[in-house]
């Protein structure tokens, strides 16, 4: 019998068990090498299970619990090769994480590493479940672990604060989550994906199903930061430690996106199918949002881990876009972004975190002038911020590319606007950090309309070295690296395609996971030609913004008058948890009723 | 935002969420008219199959024992989280423990809540033990009589002072008893696994009806869940009592 | 009636809501936040209920009787203890907040903004 699809959970969470029973025992060294050993091993267990997803969707069902009639009694694993990248990217990201807090990361006994592997684990099994309750418990775990780890330097005020506006906001999204739950099992009378997308196929699309979904969809989206649930992002991103941001912005918040497609293909998409135009419509405003609310705070961000934080929402916008077009190539597009992301955001907090144990503070001001001697990291760092903005060949670059072919194909071809818009932002704003401190250019004092007040960040390592260790640069180089030539191979592009194809097949996973009956293997997928020009003209653009609103005086100016909205939109980042959970309630609201009054 | 802001965005949108919910719960079938069939099979084939008399226990720790596993590894990363949170920090004095908060008299404990308590402390462990073995046969199980069971050593408190309790809780061996007890359900799930099963497959001799012995491997992940869970909620309380009467105010 | 616990369940949803977002202490809003899960709880209850049904322990009444739904009951009671460790973890974050900010008053905290 196949032994891996356990392993890829049970692994990571029985040494997680075990290292903290070992809490006072054993030193910080040997916790960390064994974290890093079981990292590893669960990263090869996930491509193992990709490779062998390739030919067939796997199935497994715990305690041997076989579907009878029709009716799944037990909990399965369904991995097909979408989901069992994704938690190749989970494996991968939490190894680089862990070697890179390895040697002078402020451990407190075995309870960093204990909280890292529970991560891991829940986000595997996250990745790889056929099931709806699941897939709660696995993103209930993925939290706590998550809120523990944000929490992590309790000496300051700021991490804590963070901490809470991130619980509480994320705990809302999860009983959103759970309403939507029992509905949907109050009327097909079952938990298992594929036994729900049967029985919800028979009927359309009613009130209680839309009502469901948008329980659903939301409580997942709060957890991807789509706008207008993603407030508590920014705080936690400032606040936590730079090994767990790499996880928060590689991983986690894709994952999210990730499920909100999985339930919508294998359980919604038979209800919803006379209704994909309006839906279609409703996600994809929702992922413009997203996009330009993302990248616009993000050029306004003086402390680069808050920069950052507010680049992925701009991004997981062009996810959520490339999910909403609800056809295989925007999917493809949105894996290939994923994927792309994953390096080069791991990347760059990577090199945020060296710059924080180099030069203790991550705040452009403060740094200004003062990155001279860390000429490695600020090149990845430049690199990275290329790649983010779709340099040709990088995996962004194809992931637009494949996004746009989507776009035009649903009759959106005025989306690659707003894809360069979020595009040249986000990476605007790391050309101009890296301007400001390495270059020492622009004015002294912050003028408008950048921040006036800083973020305290404190250190989190024992204490800054004379030289870059080398265990911190390698994993940025190399994932910066990685996402810069993702682009590179059609072989890649194709392989998305169909493992979008697979994804969206919603006949053929009910067949496989209730029947028995083998997926069909698609025929040979069409992939459209990379458009390297535009990836030149945007990161073109970008570091020409970047580095032409420091030194240009009158063009900041005009900027300012034009960025006006974004301050409006800046000041209701007010970090009151109250705030973020009004605003969640507001979107859920009107998710909700945009969805009853278009779907009928 | 300001506060009457706040307020009144969310009446706007809470009403009309309250339509959306509404809308989606009318669609619903009327109370008491569960149609399964999820439910139903899970009925019929508890006690046929393995033996167990409390269908609910069957679904936990057999029938989506997976889930199960998942939950009490929340239930062990929240109690991590608070032990990383709630850690002693450098620059914090601490002095030993007092009986009271700092800054407030102390009240002497009466005899009767001494007495009672005392009294409480043995049928409260052995009420424990008995809602944590007997999970099988009626309703019970791991969960709920592990919390029971955390609750003995907080009698010990109330009857007496913070050190009793800090004796009957030795921080160490009750860490690593809970982490034993969250390893031991993944352990179970691989030995299955070893045995040639599937994951978490009940391998195990059901056992005949209406014993402690029977359920296969249900009854024995009871046991695991029932050690984490005391030991966890122990550990909560003592790290919480810890926080409160250990922390020299400022 | 038929239709009443679910209107029940909706109405602690909101108001559990409505507490935590007017809250000014985080340990009332932690509690809210336990409201708000209530009202799950009294939705998947809801929804397992037959009518004239027992419970689902076969010991003393033959296999076979007609009896509610025991998947609901077994999803609640693992969420119920669950909560209570989630509960302390935010309490934890609460606990640290009066250290470190000197207040638990959410209107006060000034740290994030922008």
């Amino acid at each position: 019998m196949n032994i891996l699809p356990p392993l890829a959970v049970a692994l990571p969470l029985s040494a997680a068990a075990l290292l903290a029973g070992l809490n006072r025992h054993i030193g910080r060294r040997i916790s960390s090498l064994a974290a890093i050993a079981v990292a590893a091993a669960t990263l090869w267990i996930s491509i193992e299970l990709l490779i062998r997803s390739i030919p067939n969707t796997i199935v497994y069902w715990f305690g041997n619990w076989q579907p009878r009639h029709g009716i799944a009694l037990g909990i399965s694993f369904v991995i097909d090769p979408a989901g069992a990248a994704m938690a190749s990217i989970a494996g991968l990201l939490t190894l680089a994480a862990l070697i890179f807090s390895s040697k002078y990361f402020d451990s407190i006994g075995t309870l960093f590493h204990v909280l890292m592997l529970v991560f891991l684990g829940a986000m595997s099994g996250f990745a790889l479940t056929g099931d709806l309750f699941n897939l709660f418990v696995f993103f209930e775990l993925m939290s706590a672990a998550a809120y523990g780890l944000c929490g992590y330097k309790t000496e300051e005020p700021a991490p804590v604060q963070g901490a809470l506006n991130f619980a509480v906001t994320n705990t809302v999204g999860c009983y959103f989550m759970l309403t939507g739950i029992g509905l949907v099992y109050a009327r097909t009378g079952a938990l298992n994906l594929a036994q729900i997308g049967h029985a919800l196929d028979q009927g359309g699309p009613d009130p209680l199903v839309i009502a469901a979904f948008t329980f659903m969809a939301c409580g997942f989206f709060v957890k991807a930061a789509v706008v207008p649930f993603h407030f508590w992002l920014a705080d936690a991103h400032a606040v936590a430690p730079t090994p767990v941001c790499v996880l928060y912005s590689g991983i986690m918040v894709e994952l999210a996106v990730y499920a909100v497609a999985r339930v919508y293909w294998t359980a919604f998409s038979g209800a919803f199918a006379s209704g994909t135009q309006p839906l279609r419509a409703l996600l994809v405003t929702m992922g413009i949002a997203t996009a330009l609310v993302g990248g616009g705070m993000c050029f306004g961000q003086r402390n680069l881990k808050r920069l950052l934080a507010f680049s992925t929402i701009s991004h997981v916008g062009l996810m959520a876009i490339g999910f909403g077009f609800l056809d295989v190539h925007g999917l493809a597009g949105a894996l290939l972004q994923i994927l792309g992301h994953a390096g080069a955001k791991s990347g760059l907090f990577l090199c945020a975190g060296i710059i924080l144990h180099r030069c203790r503070t991550v705040d452009e001001m403060e740094l200004k002038g003062k990155t001279r001697n860390l000429p490695f990291t600020m090149g990845a760092l430049v690199v990275a911020a290329a790649a983010l903005g779709g340099s040709p060949l990088s995996g962004i670059s194809v992931g637009d590319t494949m996004l746009e072919s989507a776009a035009r194909h649903e009759g959106y071809g005025w989306i690659v606007w707003v894809s360069t818009a979020a595009d040249v932002l986000t990476s605007a704003a790391i050309f101009r950090f890296a301007a400001r401190t390495y270059a020492n250019l622009g004015p002294a004092q912050a003028r408008e309309p950048e921040q006036p007040q800083k973020t305290e960040e404190k250190p989190e390592t024992d204490k800054g070295s004379q030289d870059t260790p080398a265990v911190m640069f390698i994993p940025a180089a190399l994932l910066t690296v990685a996402s810069l030539l993702l682009g590179v191979s059609q072989g890649l592009q194709r392989f998305m395609v169909t493992a979008a194809g697979r994804f969206e097949d919603h006949a053929g996973y009910v067949r496989r996971v209730l029947d028995n009956v083998p997926v069909s293997l698609p025929v040979a997928a069409t992939v459209p030609h990379e458009d390297m020009l535009h990836g030149v003209v945007t990161v073109g653009i970008a570091f020409a913004l970047g580095v032409v609103f420091l030194v240009w005086e009158r063009g900041r100016k005009s900027l300012t008058a034009v960025a006006r909205p974004v301050m409006l939109v800046r000041d209701l980042h007010s970090g009151h948890v109250g705030d973020y959970v009004t605003w969640v309630v507001f979107g859920i609201a009107a998710f909700g009723a945009a969805a009853l009054l278009s779907l009928r | 935002m300001k506060r009457k802001t706040r307020t009144r965005l969310f009446l706007v949108g809470a009403c009309a969420l309250a339509v959306v919910f509404a809308l989606g719960v009318a669609g619903l079938p009327p109370l008491g008219h569960y149609r399964g069939p999820y439910g139903d099979v899970v009925n019929a084939i508890s006690v046929p199959e393995r033996h167990v008399t409390d269908a609910v226990t069957a679904v936990n720790f057999d029938i989506r024992g997976f889930d199960t596993m998942g939950e009490e590894y929340i239930l062990f990363t929240s109690v991590m989280a608070v032990l990383l949170l709630l850690r002693k920090q450098k620059n914090e004095p601490r002095h030993e423990h007092e009986d009271h908060a700092p800054g407030r008299n102390g009240v002497e404990t009466s005899d009767a809540v001494r007495v009672v308590s005392l009294l409480l402390v043995g049928a409260t462990i052995v009420f424990g033990i008995y809602v944590v073995t007997h999970g099988q046969l009626t309703p019970g199980g791991g969960f709920q009589g592990g919390v029971v069971l955390a609750t003995a050593p907080l009698l010990l408190y109330l009857a007496g002072e913070f050190k009793q309790f800090k004796k009957a809780v030795p921080r160490e061996l009750v860490h690593a008893g809970e982490a034993l007890g969250a390893g031991g359900y993944v352990l179970i799930g691989l030995g299955c696994l070893a045995a040639g099963g599937a994951f978490l497959q009940n391998v195990l001799p059901f056992g005949t009806k209406g014993s402690i012995f029977s359920g296969g491997t249900i009854a024995v992940i009871d046991l695991s869940v029932g050690l984490e869970v005391s030991g966890g909620i122990a550990l909560l309380l003592m790290v919480y009592l810890e926080e409160t009467l250990e922390l020299k105010q400022e | 009636m038929s239709y009443l616990p679910y209107g029940v369940a909706i109405w602690i949803f909101l108001v559990g809501l409505y507490g935590l977002i007017t809250s000014r202490n985080f340990v009332h809003l932690i509690i809210c936040l336990s409201v708000v899960q209530s009202s799950t709880y009294v939705l998947l209850a809801a929804i397992g209920y037959r009518t004239g049904s027992a419970a689902p322990i076969f010991a003393d009444i033959p296999q076979g009787t007609p009896a509610v739904d025991p998947v609901v009951q077994a999803l609640m009671l693992t969420d119920i203890v669950v909560e209570v460790t989630v509960v302390a973890l935010l309490l934890a974050l609460a606990v640290q907040t009066h250290k470190r900010h000197g207040t638990v008053d959410p209107d006060k905290l000034r740290a994030l903004r922008g």
